[in-house]
Parts: C-alpha cells; structure tokens; sequence
C-alpha cells in the first residue's frame, strides 16, 4: 500500500511538514516494496487551489493513506471522496524517518 | 459591503434513498408533482426525529446555529406534509452541504486519522498500529460569560452536584438526590447568578 508523506526537505532526515497544498516535497513510500519516491510540489508557490492541485497528484499516484500536519476544508472533502484516508500529526517534530519506522512496524 | 459567507451545513450520513414515491392515488390521473427535499433538511430530520436529539444537540451536530437548524427543521416538515397531503413524490437531492467523516485520535502516538470508508471498522491506528484510540469530536471552547450556549446538564445551586439533563424534563423541576433541592442548567447566565 502506498503512503504520502509530506516533507519539508528532500532527505529522510527533513520534518514533516504542516501544510499540505504548500509543503516543499511529497515522498510516497510503499509498504510493500520499501520503495521510496521524492517528487517535488509543483504547486508550492501557488496563488489559489494549491491543496486540491495537490489532492491530484496524490490520486493519480494510486495513494491510500496522507500523512500531514493540517488539511484544509477544501482538501478534506475531496479526499473523503476519493476514499483516501488522512493521518494529521500536529506540532510534532518528528523527522521523515521516524514516521517510516512507525509504518514499517 | 458583501453579505456574510454561507456556512456549509455537516452532514454525517448520506440518505440512502434518493427519495419516495406514492402509490395507489385514488383521485387525478395526472401525476400531483414533486417535492424537492435538500439534503440538509433530510439530515435535520434524521437527527431531531429519528435520532431524537433535541435542537441544540442537532444544530452542533451539523455545525450550525441553533435557530438555522430550527428553520431547516420547519421547512423539512412543511414539505414532507405537503408530499403527504397532495400525495406528491419526494426527491432527496441538493443543498449547501458537506460531508464529514468520523475523526480518531490516537493517544499513543498522538495523531489524528480518519475512516474514510464507513462500511469497515477501524481496529487500529495507521500509524503506530496501537489500538489506544478514542473518538475524537472537535469541541468547541467557548468563552466565558457566553450568552449563546449551555451545556446539556443540571446542576444543583447548593451542593453543585451534576448530572446529565434529560431531554423534555426542565431542570427545575429536577430534585437534587442529595439535599433534595430544585436543579438549575449548568453554564446560564442565570445558574452563575446562584
């Protein structure tokens, strides 16, 4: 199963980052494979419609789990159509790597 | 100056009819019509009447006002009777609306997750895989000395004990089992006048 990420760096030791339409990188990581991929956000500097920009990438990348620090009213509804689950993790200072580890357990 | 912004009504459960039809009409060969039912006066039915929630309860339900929901309500009503006299089919479609699913907190990791898919139970967290979690409902902290809200329980003014307030009993004809005095709402204006 597929996971998205987002991050603030593209490197494993990067933070998660709290928003989601803006956030610098997305890695999706499969469960399955460990496979790991960086993509980064193209709508970063976006003037409107960042998170359902976003919300297309992830769906069209075949993803059942976001993980994320906020996800906007916007966001939200589009994913519970989607069928997509959404993890928030709020004020956490948790790296990359850690929440690899916890999806890995 | 542009009017205030709509808010969006919450909505739990989608209906899982799209609506009714009548049968056997005795009277007209044509067909008396249709009533269109909105989705948002569905969920208000749904909630004050078959889930028997009082209007306060229901209105935080939906995230709304409690008037709003009051309005909604009546004009469920008045259009479900309408349907029922003139023996039109009702049509559930329509509505500012949004749909919400459940939200879980997880207390061993901290997180918040949602079930996206309402058929399948959740048994543990996506991320820790612990299965310390609880419901999570986002409350709504209200400031002190609000008019607008109570809380949904008694209070005995004497000895301050609490207990949950029962839907269509008034508080002050509520006994205290302790020094078997009338109880007050807790959180009125009135109750912090005691």
């Amino acid at each position: 199963m597929k996971v998205a990420i987002t991050s603030s760096g593209n490197s494993l030791d990067s933070k998660l980052d709290q928003r989601f339409g803006r956030c610098g990188f997305f890695i999706i990581y499969d469960t399955d494979t460990k496979g790991m991929e960086f993509i980064p956000n193209p709508n970063k500097d976006a003037l409107e419609g960042a998170g359902p920009a976003s919300v297309q990438l992830i769906a069209s990348k075949g993803i059942k789990k976001v993980v994320s620090g906020e996800f906007g009213i916007k966001v939200k509804t589009l994913f519970d159509s989607l069928q997509i689950q959404l993890i928030v993790l709020k004020d956490s200072e948790k790296k990359i790597s850690d929440i690899i580890e916890f999806l890995n357990k | 100056m542009s009017p205030r912004p709509f808010k969006l009504r919450k909505i739990s459960n989608p209906p899982i009819i799209s609506g009714l039809k009548p049968y056997g009409n005795m009277k007209s060969e044509v067909e008396p019509g249709t009533v269109f039912l909105n989705i948002e006066e569905y969920e208000a039915l749904r909630l004050c009447d078959y889930n028997m929630l009082n209007h306060h309860q229901a209105s935080e339900k939906m995230d709304i006002s409690r008037p709003t929901l009051t309005r909604i309500y009546a004009r469920a009503r008045q259009k479900i009777a309408e349907a029922l006299v003139l023996g039109k089919q009702i049509i559930i479609e329509g509505g500012k609306i949004y749909f919400d699913s459940e939200w879980f907190s997880c207390k061993a990791c901290g997180c918040y997750f949602n079930n996206p898919d309402k058929q399948e139970e959740i048994k543990e967290c996506p991320l820790c895989k612990s299965n310390s979690f609880s419901n999570y409902e986002q409350t709504y902290i209200e400031p002190e000395g609000s008019m607008t809200r109570c809380s949904d329980i008694c209070i005995c003014p004497d000895c301050g004990f609490e207990q949950p307030h029962r839907f269509g009993c008034p508080c002050k004809e509520e006994i205290c089992p302790k020094c078997l005095n009338n109880m007050v709402r807790k959180d009125t204006p009135h109750s912090r006048n005691l």
